[in-house]
Order: C-alpha cells, then sequence, then structure tokens
C-alpha cells in the first residue's frame, strides 16, 4: 500500500515536471485518466473537425469556425463550434447513463434510463441554430473578458429527441414551477468535485416549447462526445450555454435557477444601456434570453477577387433567437444603399434561414458586401458595435466580407 | 519510612526510564529502516517477482520544457519578459495561457479577475507573484483600442473562378 503510494506520487511528480508545474488536484486524478497536456495533442482528430476551425483555447477546449465553413444549410460535425466551460466527461457509461427530474417543481423525483426516454416518448426532430452568447466578442472595445469569438460560435444541426415537456408532463410539476436548470457530467477545471463548470436553464415557457428537447441524436447520429454524448438539452435560439451538454439531471426550481453561471455576470448584460467600460453591479446586470438578430455571409469566402462584368452570387443564414427573419438585405456602398436578397423559410420555428443574391459591381475596385437581417418585430443588426457590456454578449454587428473587381 | 518509599520511587522511575528509552530506541530505528524502505522499494526484503508496471513512462524532452524560442515560450506561448515564470506557475494549472493570452485587460480588472478566480475557481492565494504576473500582462498584453467597427485585415486574396 504504502509503496503504491510512493510510485503513484512520484508518477504525478513526473507528470507535473512535464507539464511544468504541480498538477492541482492531482490526488483526485482517476488511475487511467491521462492528463489532457498528455493526450493527442491535435484536436481536429480529438473531435473530428475541420483544419480550418480556429482553436481559441486547449484547456478547457473551444473552437470556432470560420464564415466560410458555415456554408452547408445543415452544418456538419466538422464545422461546429466547440465550446467548454469545463472538461469534458472522461467516462460515459452508457448502458448505465440516467437522467432525473428532481427540484422544488416536482411532484415526485423520476429517474429514466436513456432507453425509457427513447422508448416512452415520442421523438421529434428540429433543426435548431444554436449560437454561443459571447460569438463576436473579440470586436468589443474596452475588450471584454473571456474567449474572443469572432464570427464561427454558431451554427445549426438537425437534433433528434424526445421534448422536454413531454417529460415534465410524465413527472408532474407543480403550479409553482419558474425555471429549469441542468445538471451535467463534465468536469471542473480544478478538478473539484464539488463544483459544477456549468449549470444554467430557462424559465418554464422555453421548457415547454415544441421545439425545447433532449437530444440524443444530431444529424442522424448519436451526438460527438464533445458536443455533450449521450444526452443533451437543445433550445434553440437561446445562448447555447442553455442546451446543457452530457445532461445528468433536470431541476424543476421554484426560483430563477441560481446554478454556476446563471449568477454574477455571466450570461448577463447591463438592464439598462451602459457607456463602454462601465462598472456595472451585479444586481443591474440581467440574464439573457433569446438572441439577436443575425446573419453570416457563408459564400464567398472573404477575398474573393473576380473579373470586371460578372455577377457575384451571395449567400448564406440568417437567424432570429425566437423570432424569424423578416427581411435579408445586402450593400457594397457600406450601407449607403441596400438591396433585398432572396430569403426562405425556416425549416421549423428556430431553424436558421437560408439567403441569396445576386450582386453586380458598377466598376473596378475594392468593396465590401455588408448583410442585414431584420427580424418579425422590424428590428434589423446594427452596422456598429450594438451596445457595450461587460462580458461581450450579443454581438450582431452586420457581417462583411471583402470582394475586389479586376 | 519516608526515605525508604523515596528510594523505592526513585528506582521504579528509573527503570521506567531504562524501558521507556529502549521503546523509543527501537521505534526509531524501525522507522529509518521503514524510511529506507519507503525510498528503496526493491531492497530485497519486499521485492516482488512482479515487474514494476505502475511507473508511468512518458515521452519527455525534459531539456525543451521550458524552451523559448524568438522570445516565445514554446510550452506556453508567453512572451518571454520579467514575470512570465510566475504567470506560467500560477495561470495555467487548470486553464490553458491561450485563455490568458486572448484577454486584454488593465491592472483592475486583472486584479478583479484574479479575485474571482480565487473566490470561485480554487485559485490559491498568489502573494508576492500576484504583483508580478500583473505587471506582466498588463505590460505585454495592453488592451488595444478597436472603436467601434475595424477594418478588415489580414484578407486572404484569392480568384474566384465562376
Amino acid at each position: 500500500m504504502q509503496r503504491r503510494k510512493f510510485i503513484g506520487k512520484a508518477a504525478l511528480a513526473s507528470l507535473a515536471s512535464i507539464v511544468g508545474a504541480d498538477i492541482v488536484y492531482g490526488s483526485k486524478m482517476a488511475e487511467n485518466y491521462i492528463p489532457l497536456a498528455l493526450q493527442d495533442p491535435d484536436p481536429f482528430k480529438l473531435f473530428n473537425k475541420d483544419k480550418e476551425m480556429v482553436v481559441l483555447n486547449d484547456k478547457p477546449w473551444n473552437m470556432e469556425a470560420q464564415a466560410h465553413l458555415l456554408d452547408d444549410k445543415i452544418t456538419p460535425n466538422k464545422y461546429i463550434f466547440v465550446r467548454n466551460n469545463g472538461l469534458i466527461p472522461e467516462e460515459i457509461d452508457v448502458n448505465n447513463w440516467t437522467l432525473t427530474i428532481d427540484g422544488e417543481s416536482v411532484k415526485e423525483k423520476k429517474t429514466y434510463t436513456l432507453d425509457e426516454l427513447k422508448s416512452k416518448f415520442k421523438q421529434h426532430t428540429y433543426q435548431l441554430t444554436l449560437e454561443c452568447g459571447g460569438n463576436g466578442r473579440s470586436e468589443f472595445d474596452p475588450p471584454a473578458k473571456g474567449n474572443q469569438w469572432t464570427i464561427g460560435a454558431v451554427y445549426c444541426a438537425s437534433w433528434t429527441g424526445i421534448r422536454l415537456r413531454d417529460v415534465l408532463e410524465d413527472v408532474g410539476i407543480k403550479d409553482d414551477a419558474v425555471y429549469f436548470g441542468y445538471h451535467a457530467a463534465d468536469i471542473h477545471l480544478s478538478r473539484d468535485p464539488a463544483k459544477e463548470p456549468i449549470s444554467r436553464g430557462a424559465p418554464m415557457a422555453k421548457a415547454l416549447q415544441d421545439e425545447t428537447i433532449l437530444a440524443f441524436k444530431m444529424n442522424g447520429e448519436d451526438i460527438p462526445l464533445a458536443h455533450g454524448y449521450p444526452l443533451r438539452v437543445v433550445a434553440g435560439g437561446w445562448p447555447a450555454s442553455v442546451s446543457g451538454k452530457w445532461l445528468q439531471r433536470i431541476s424543476i426550481r421554484n426560483i430563477v435557477h441560481d446554478g454556476t453561471k446563471m449568477t454574477g455576470t455571466a450570461y448577463r448584460v447591463p438592464c439598462k444601456p451602459v457607456a463602454p467600460g462601465s462598472k456595472v453591479a451585479d444586481e443591474d446586470m440581467c440574464i439573457i434570453e433569446s438572441m439577436p438578430v443575425k446573419s453570416l455571409i457563408t459564400y464567398p469566402k472573404s477575398g474573393a477577387t473576380i473579373s470586371k462584368g460578372k455577377t457575384l452570387t451571395i449567400r448564406g443564414h440568417a437567424w432570429a433567437g425566437e423570432l424569424q427573419v423578416a427581411k435579408m438585405e445586402y450593400s457594397i456602398d457600406f450601407g449607403a444603399t441596400w438591396k433585398t436578397c432572396m430569403l426562405d423559410k425556416p425549416a421549423n420555428r428556430l431553424a436558421w434561414q437560408h439567403f441569396s443574391a445576386d450582386v453586380d459591381f458598377p466598376q473596378e475596385g475594392y468593396y465590401e458586401v455588408w448583410a442585414k437581417a431584420t427580424d418579425s418585430n422590424g428590428v434589423a443588426q446594427p452596422m456598429l458595435l450594438p451596445g457595450w457590456n461587460p462580458k461581450g454578449y450579443l454581438n450582431n454587428a452586420c457581417h462583411r466580407i471583402a470582394v475586389k473587381i479586376a | 519510612m519516608k526515605k525508604q518509599n523515596h528510594d523505592k520511587l526513585k528506582k521504579d522511575f528509573r527503570s521506567f526510564y531504562k524501558v521507556l528509552m529502549i521503546a523509543c530506541a527501537s521505534i526509531g530505528v524501525f522507522v529509518v529502516a521503514l524510511m529506507y524502505l519507503i525510498k528503496n522499494p526493491d531492497v530485497s526484503i519486499f521485492k516482488s517477482s512482479e515487474p514494476n508496471s505502475e511507473i508511468v513512462a512518458v515521452p519527455v524532452e525534459e531539456e525543451g520544457l521550458d524552451k523559448v524560442e524568438n522570445g516565445i515560450h514554446v510550452r506556453t506561448g508567453f512572451v518571454e519578459a520579467p514575470g512570465m515564470m510566475e504567470t506560467v506557475q500560477n495561470c495555467t494549472n487548470c486553464h490553458s495561457a491561450k485563455l490568458v493570452i486572448q484577454n486584454r485587460m488593465n491592472k483592475e480588472r486583472w486584479k478583479s479577475t484574479i479575485k474571482w478566480m480565487q473566490e470561485t475557481q480554487n485559485l490559491w492565494d498568489l502573494g508576492k507573484n500576484e504583483d508580478i504576473i500583473i505587471d506582466y500582462l498588463v505590460t505585454n498584453y495592453p488592451p488595444q483600442k478597436k472603436g467601434r467597427r475595424e477594418v478588415l485585415s489580414n484578407i486572404d486574396w484569392y480568384e474566384l473562378k465562376d
């Protein structure tokens, strides 16, 4: 026993010398766990991602797409951004995976196996847009804290699962239910088992929507590990952090859920507009609900040179959180004039909509094609950065690409 | 009568003392022997025939651990400057250096970020290293002015065929 302990420590010490620092919580490391520093360092192989994806952070893993990678109508896994607040679960025992529904506002706590969930409840498939609340953060001035996402933390995949509402009806919910909060199998960065990396949720009205599902398939296949295998919440149109991955438990709360990253400044913006760089007290920060109207030009890739007299066909997607996109326009003169794009209806509510336009350029030179979406309430994307906020959320400024006519 | 008792007591105490000394000495010898065995687990009396499979063999270039190339600490990507090693040692245990490098903050905001990490993320007290780290960060990763919208830069021009 003594000897085993000693060797264990020696191994950790040698790991520490490789990693270059003490391994915090080394004593809590699972025996078979290989620290990330020693795992296959190629995240593209690790997560089956395209080489053009951009790694923002490798502990925890965060990776985003570029606009031209998001050209597919339904985003394939290789172009889907990876956002983690903690460490990806190391062991997933799918045969013994369960989902427990508990909380102050359930009539009785209930636990289901994966098979029960799949067989007991009707399955639905929806295309749902998920965008990180911090997508576009890199543009804020003064800079906001966190991963510096540019434009690629958004996608629309096809999700198959069961309605959260159907499960909650089976469990029985009390009249005082206010919010749902998820709990998951990911691991806190400090490896402290008492801490959850993230535990967010949404008001009951969102929980009860047709499209709020507990998904077990993405694009017709098992959900990839980095995206929440074997079970996750998908709540389209809201910050993607509401769509908890590696789902093990849902609490139905009689208060606004107070899990990790629900409180303080996380996923919150000032309730009232503030000047750039302002300090905002926690109590003056409000939880983000629906994401704002936004669009991306996914074809051509920025930097296209075309010959004079040729018509350029542009295309892309537009989305508007809980709402629908009503109008899509483009400008080649920095917003002085706008022309209308063709805009498809969404495949279903909360799916992004595809647009296209044939663009003619009057003469040779440098152009930028700017795209602007307007939602069903008549609210459009700003050309400049929207209101500054301390954590750099909700940047829905118009996307643009550079084009040269030669 | 009194003196006799006293002598007896003295004698008893002496023999008790002797026993105690012997006990302490044997414990001491035992501890020394045990420590030797712990430090040298291959000493014959505990040696087992099974191969020592628990030692983790890891491919490493030890000497490359803190290699600096072109002013960049290769392992973390940090700029080599005063305070870099303190930053490496205290700020890359839980998260990657990439998260630090991405963020541009002034002294006050780094201070409050460190405080937040201490309150919620199990970061330890940095002691005198706190100022060294903050100075390193604000000097080498200062906030950049971006205005309300930046010019498109780093455009990778290509010819679009049909």
